[in-house]
């Protein structure tokens, strides 16, 4: 049962496999590159019920025993994010299948994108430190050719900047990494932890984690480390941004979370109060720097860094309640995220552009499309009862709790500005009249939105909503992943079989 | 039947509202006056319980382990309440059957205002605060869909933005509030809390959480200065001004208040805040409501007037404050409603609801003119109206209020005079004097407009002459429930020749007073205004909001430039003083190097990579910078050598040679020396930055180096690569065994870099898009 784990990224590799073989059949390979992805969620919702009924899943890969080959482990928090790895690709795979071009289909468009999922869900569960490195340099690889794949220029500009500036962060990983070894002749995650809990003078790897959190925090585009995001996301088309926007920073918020947690916050030092810190910055130049926009795209980027704020405080409470808020939260954030993107290119779809001052009418022409945006918009804005509004009261409530109260009113505040950019969205966009001097770029537009694009965003949709009616069901994976991560030692004993 | 279903079931018809509009059409606004009706009644029904003191409580879990509970509870002010937005919102959805019917999109509108009256049911029969919140917010997020109706006028939807973002901000405040009141009464019950008043109030955080619930409160009820939303939401379709801005909506905060009373109340905290808000909003709602034109800015006012007083009351806190606080929430619901209504119908016979336009409608619209009229003497505070009791007893509060009772009562009067004054204006510049120059031809209102303010009138009327209908059934349970004790209240109509009597007269007086000399009075009043009172607060927060951009536009292009060097070497440098700090921090780890054990050829290597490494910073000549970038990877390489990994000194060889060999190829179409591009303080200045990161980056290698905490797993792959892994040649056995996954993953990097270098060479833009 434990060779499930090797599933998440047999299945993906396979994918990328089949479609290098079947080189003339566009069908084939757009069917074979979304029926993978489901599988992969189907995968997914497996594990991650047996992790929750049986507790932590170990594979130690080709037998060679803990610390010494790699070992891929499962616990809630992983099988979380695995999940919604999970989701976010088969919707968005589907998603794809109406808007993307032939040109970028014909070119590998679903080889990529689960070579994407490929990195994304073995970051997730990966044990070991070198192997976290691989999986990372798979995601930038596949997200790098997936922003320049069309080749327009605003493309190649924008992937400049990413893929440079996370190769920094590529480089200080390595860097970190090798130091770590270096100073603990280990790289296995479980290992590490066993070994810092009981060494004295473990404070000397401080400097490691210093790096992994620099490392990290460009991943996840915390401030001051994000100009990557806001000026990459919005060149390439829509489908790989929701997929970006979904996963790939979160992927730099898991992995800093599963670090500080498992060694480096217990150790002690100042983590706490440079995360709430980070935090706080973090979310307040994300909703600052939304405000003025008026591209759809850009907008929603810029709330991306912002919401990886509340996760970076979650974790700096570093409260049983604030990692299992910053998790819900990550989940929430996941879905809601990809879901405006999927209705911000709907809008385009119809409109031809993603610039609000010359959008406008769709609430009256298209009510479904209105009520499709106002679900994840309103879900991000923490509008009761949808997810956001959760995510924002555990929040807030571990945050009173553990006496931050400064940067807990923060998270308030930045919620009333989301607030408004999303309405700006709602105004511009949905209300108001159809602008009469854009009206050549609407004709060349085409009219309609096909199923395989309404399709996944109501998923998502309807997701948003029942993470928040349902919330004590949702919150309590989301508690016991926290429990976990907060006593490692079930986790060390899982991995070393003590 | 449980509350709940009550909630539900609103909710229910609001989701099928739009499919039943597009079966039934415009019928269908009489259809759904139905169910408020019904549970009108129902709630009629359960009035002898909760007379009896059998408050009904129901929860059902929702997120039990941060106990949010779906909990409510029924006692006599939410009965109150309940009743209000029933037996409103059954006269406002027959009203709107009429005046909807051929607007576009009545599907949605009566989703939205069955939404809001689903929401407005929950939040009054609310026993857990955070459940409260949740319907508080939608009934903010429904207001914000009705006031935007009309949503292609941008005055509408900049209304509808200002009122949302006020009541947002109030909300978010609130629920701060909320959980600081849950941490500290130990739970969000509000039945648990009525127990532990005492615990609240003696906590420290009895400040900050009684403020935060405030600024909730105060926004929802359009307290100063909160209070410009308000006649900004005059945008939406009358039936919701009606409704939500001014019988249900902007009580909600007036009801917060009420209930937290006796838990949060009686202090001086509460008191004075309460007191200066709601005197300070009673006088600038009366003031301002006398200038107006618009007839729903006129009744916009004398809300934010009234919610004013309401206010002032609960902060007053005496049983007899609480009483009026009761009677004036009914009479205002009452004759709010009513003129609101009225307003609204003249508007849709007539195409205009400014008052210099209108006049001498009395002739033809006679039924319309006596409701009116009716109203506007309750709401003057005459006899035999309910509005009389109302203000006599407010008066009687206020006089016998210890200490600031005369202060209290001046302010009282002065409002009701402007009170006073607005009704007759209403009344006179509608229907008497002079017929103006409507864009319609007036006629009666169609029956279904007059319906509401009939019923209103009458009932208020009625209510007037036999007080006892209401004080027993109605009244005393919701002073009850404030309280928290039962209280024993006759009301009537003549209290005797008393003070309270004379200031009744004296407003009356003065108010009949200020409207013979309308003329001279709003002239002057504006012309005062235009000199002293300036302040447009719409404008204002207008302008907060667009200053608020026009900094974050500045801020955005100081932060996201879109210089690449500049984001990188911001990077490097954060990067640097972190781990810079981290050191030292840390410091203390001993550097003992042993100089003496140091072969010279390593010294010879390092010095060469050195001066290499030098030399191709300042050299001017790209060959020659290549070269010795060349000299550095080689010599690396033979460090490699050295300590016996030969393997990976080939692999470098190769790449250094690769890499070199393509340089070459790229300079050969470039000019062989390299200009100055850059100005020599930023030259000093890369050079700081890459000295500060190169350092730091040398630092955490000694330090490794000389730190081992503990033994490395290497030993292991020594000894099983042959016995377990069958191969000689360790690396090997490491690469597809030991670490089989890692080289599987570079593999795939591979593969993906080379698709990546075909795509770019093959996948070109087509022409349109590379313009675009």
């Amino acid at each position: 049962m434990e060779n499930l784990l090797m599933l998440p990224l047999v299945l993906p590799v396979l994918a990328a496999i089949v479609s290098l073989f079947a080189k003339n059949s566009l069908n084939f390979r757009k069917a074979s590159g979304v029926f993978f992805t489901l599988a992969q969620l189907v995968v997914a919702v497996v594990i991650l019920v047996k992790v929750y009924r049986d507790g932590i899943l170990v594979l130690h890969v080709g037998s060679w025993p803990a610390p010494f080959g790699i070992t891929l482990v499962a616990d809630m928090f992983s099988a979380i994010m695995l999940f919604f790895a999970g989701l976010i690709g088969f919707t968005v795979s589907v998603y794809a299948l109406g808007l993307m071009d032939e040109r970028r289909l014909k070119f590998h468009f679903y080889l990529l994108f689960n070579i994407l999922l490929l990195g994304v869900n073995g970051a997730f569960i990966t044990g070991d430190v070198f192997n976290l490195y691989v999986w990372f340099e798979v995601m930038l690889i596949a997200s790098f050719v997936l922003i320049t794949l069309g080749g327009e220029r605003k493309q190649l500009e924008g992937a400049v900047k990413y893929v440079t500036i996370n190769m920094v962060s590529s480089m200080l990983f390595l860097a970190a990494a090798g130091l770590l070894y270096g100073k603990m002749g280990t790289l296995n995650m479980a290992d590490l932890a066993m070994k810092l809990q009981n060494d004295p003078s473990s404070n000397l790897v401080a400097s490691s984690a210093m790096l992994f959190f620099i490392a990290f925090g460009i991943k996840a585009a915390v401030f001051p480390f994000f100009f990557w995001l806001p000026a990459s996301y919005h060149t390439p088309p829509v489908a790989v941004t929701a997929l970006f926007a979904g996963l790939l920073t979160k992927v730099g918020v898991y992995a800093m979370i599963r670090f500080f947690t498992l060694f480096f916050i217990p150790l002690g030092g100042i983590w706490k109060e440079l995360f709430l810190i980070t935090g706080g910055l973090t979310m307040l130049i994300g909703v600052f720097t939304a405000a003025s926009q008026y591209d759809i795209r850009r907008i929603l980027s810029f709330h991306i860094i912002s919401q990886i704020g509340y996760m970076i405080m979650g974790l700096g409470f570093f409260t049983p309640l604030g990692i299992a808020g910053a998790i819900y939260y990550m989940g929430h954030n996941i879905v809601a995220k990809t879901n405006t993107f999927m209705v911000g290119g709907m809008v385009s779809k119809l409109k031809g552009t993603f610039e609000l001052k010359s959008i406008g009418g769709l609430y009256k022409t298209k009510p479904y499309l209105a009520l499709l945006f106002i679900i994840p918009a309103f879900a991000l804005a923490g509008v009761p009862p949808l997810s956001g509004f959760f995510g924002k009261f555990i929040l807030v409530k571990a945050g009173f709790d553990s006496h931050h109260f400064f940067v807990t009113g923060i998270s308030l505040f930045v919620g009333l500005i989301t607030l408004f950019s999303m309405i700006k969205i709602w105004n511009e966009g949905f209300w108001k009249k159809q602008p009469e001097e854009a009206d050549e770029v609407v004709n060349y537009a085409e009219k309609k939105v096909g199923f395989a694009l309404v399709f996944p965003s109501v998923v998502l949709a309807l997701f948003s909503i029942g993470m928040g009616v349902a919330v004590g069901f949702f919150f309590d994976f989301c508690m016991t992943a926290a429990q976990q991560l907060l006593e490692p030692s079930a986790y060390i004993n899982a991995v070393l079989g003590k | 039947m449980s509350l709940i279903w009550i909630v539900g079931l609103v909710f229910f018809l609001a989701f099928l509202a739009p499919f039943i509009d597009k079966r039934l059409g415009k019928v269908s606004g009489y259809l759904y006056a139905l169910l408020p009706a019904a549970l009108f009644v129902l709630l009629i029904r359960l009035l002898p319980a909760i007379i009896d003191r059998h408050f009904i409580v129901r929860s059902i879990d929702w997120f039990p382990l941060l106990h949010v509970r779906l909990s409510f509870y029924l006692d006599g002010l939410s009965l109150l309440f309940g009743l209000l937005i029933t037996g409103m919102g059954t006269l406002v959805l027959i009203y709107s059957g009429y005046y909807m019917q051929h607007y576009p999109m009545r599907g949605r509108f009566y989703f939205y205002i069955l939404l809001f009256m689903g929401a407005m049911l929950g939040l009054v029969l609310a026993n857990n605060l955070i459940t409260l919140f949740v319907f508080w917010e939608i009934t903010s997020f429904s207001s914000f869909l009705l006031i935007g109706f009309n949503h292609e006028r941008p005055e509408a939807r900049a209304a509808a933005l200002q009122a949302l973002l006020i009541t947002g901000f109030g909300g978010l405040a609130m629920l701060a509030g909320f959980v600081l009141l849950g941490n500290v009464g130990g739970s969000y019950e509000l039945t648990d809390l009525l127990q532990n008043g005492a615990v609240v109030k003696s906590s420290k955080m009895y400040v900050p959480l009684v403020l935060l619930i405030m600024v909730g409160a105060f926004t929802k009820s359009a307290q100063f200065p909160f209070h410009f939303w308000l006649p900004g939401a005059m945008e939406a379709p009358t039936p919701v001004s009606a409704y939500l801005h001014s019988a249900t909506m902007v009580k909600a905060g007036i009801y917060l208040l009420a209930r937290l009373q006796p838990i949060l109340g009686g202090t001086d905290l509460w008191q004075f805040s309460l007191g200066l808000a709601g005197a300070m909003t009673m006088l600038v709602g009366a003031y301002f409501a006398f200038t107006q034109t618009d007839l729903k800015k006129i009744l916009a006012y004398t809300t934010i007037s009234a919610l004013g007083m309401l206010v002032l009351l609960v902060g007053m806190g005496t049983e007899l404050a609480i009483t009026a606080m009761v009677i004036f929430l009914i009479v205002h619901s009452l004759y709010k409603g009513a003129l609101f209504m009225i307003a609204g119908a003249i508007d849709k016979t007539v195409g205009t609801r400014d008052i210099r336009h209108l006049g001498g409608m009395w002739p033809v619209m006679p039924i319309a003119a006596v409701a009116t009229f009716l109203t506007l003497f309750s709401m003057a505070g005459l006899p035999p109206f309910l509005g009389f009791i109302g203000k006599e007893v407010i008066y009687d509060a206020k006089v016998q209020a210890p200490q600031i009772a005369v202060y209290l009562a001046i302010l009282a009067v002065t409002a009701n005079i402007f009170m006073v004054a607005v009704a007759f204006l209403f009344g006179h510049g509608v229907f008497f004097g002079k017929r103006k120059d409507p864009p319609k031809i007036p006629k009666e209102p169609a029956i279904p407009l007059l319906i509401g303010p009939a019923v209103l009138s009458v009932t208020s009327l009625f209510m007037g002459i036999y007080p006892a209908i209401i004080t027993q059934p109605l009244v005393m349970p919701a002073i009850d429930a404030v309280n928290a004790s039962p209280v024993d209240l006759h009301m009537k109509l003549w209290h005797g020749l008393n003070l309270v009597f004379l200031l009744s007269v004296i407003t009356i007086t003065l108010g009949l007073t200020l409207f013979f000399f309308r003329k001279r009075a709003t002239k002057a009043l504006r012309k005062f205004n235009q000199r002293y009172f300036k302040i447009e607060f719409t404008d204002l927060f207008r302008r907060l909001v667009e200053n608020f951009l026009s900094f974050t536009k500045r801020h955005t292009e100081v932060v996201q430039h879109g210089y690449h060097r500049f984001y990188l070497m911001l990077i490097f440098i954060v990067s640097s003083l972190l781990v810079w700090y981290q050191l030292y921090h840390t410091r203390g780890w001993g550097f003992q190097a042993n100089w003496e054990e140091i072969p010279f050829y390593l010294l010879g290597i390092s010095l060469l990579i050195i001066t290499s490494a030098i030399g191709a910073v300042f050299t001017r000549s790209r060959l020659v910078a290549i070269v010795l970038l060349g000299v550095i990877g080689y010599a690396m390489a033979f460090i490699f050598i050295l300590y016996g990994a030969v393997d990976v000194a080939i692999t470098l060889i190769l790449v250094e040679t690769l890499i070199l060999v393509l340089f070459v190829m790229v300079i050969y179409h470039l000019p062989g020396y390299m200009p100055k591009y850059s100005r020599p303080a930023s030259r000093i200045r890369d050079g700081v930055i890459a000295i500060v990161f190169g350092g730091f980056m040398t630092a955490l290698v000694l330090k490794a180096e000389f730190i081992k905490l503990s033994p490395p797993i290497s030993d292991y792959f020594l000894k099983e690569a042959f016995t377990k892994g069958h191969g000689r040649n360790i690396v090997n056995v490491i690469l597809v065994d030991f670490r089989g996954l890692d080289t599987m993953g570079e593999t795939v990097v591979l593969v993906i870099a080379a698709i990546g270098v075909i795509s770019l060479l093959k996948l070109k833009p087509k022409k349109k898009e590379e313009e675009e």
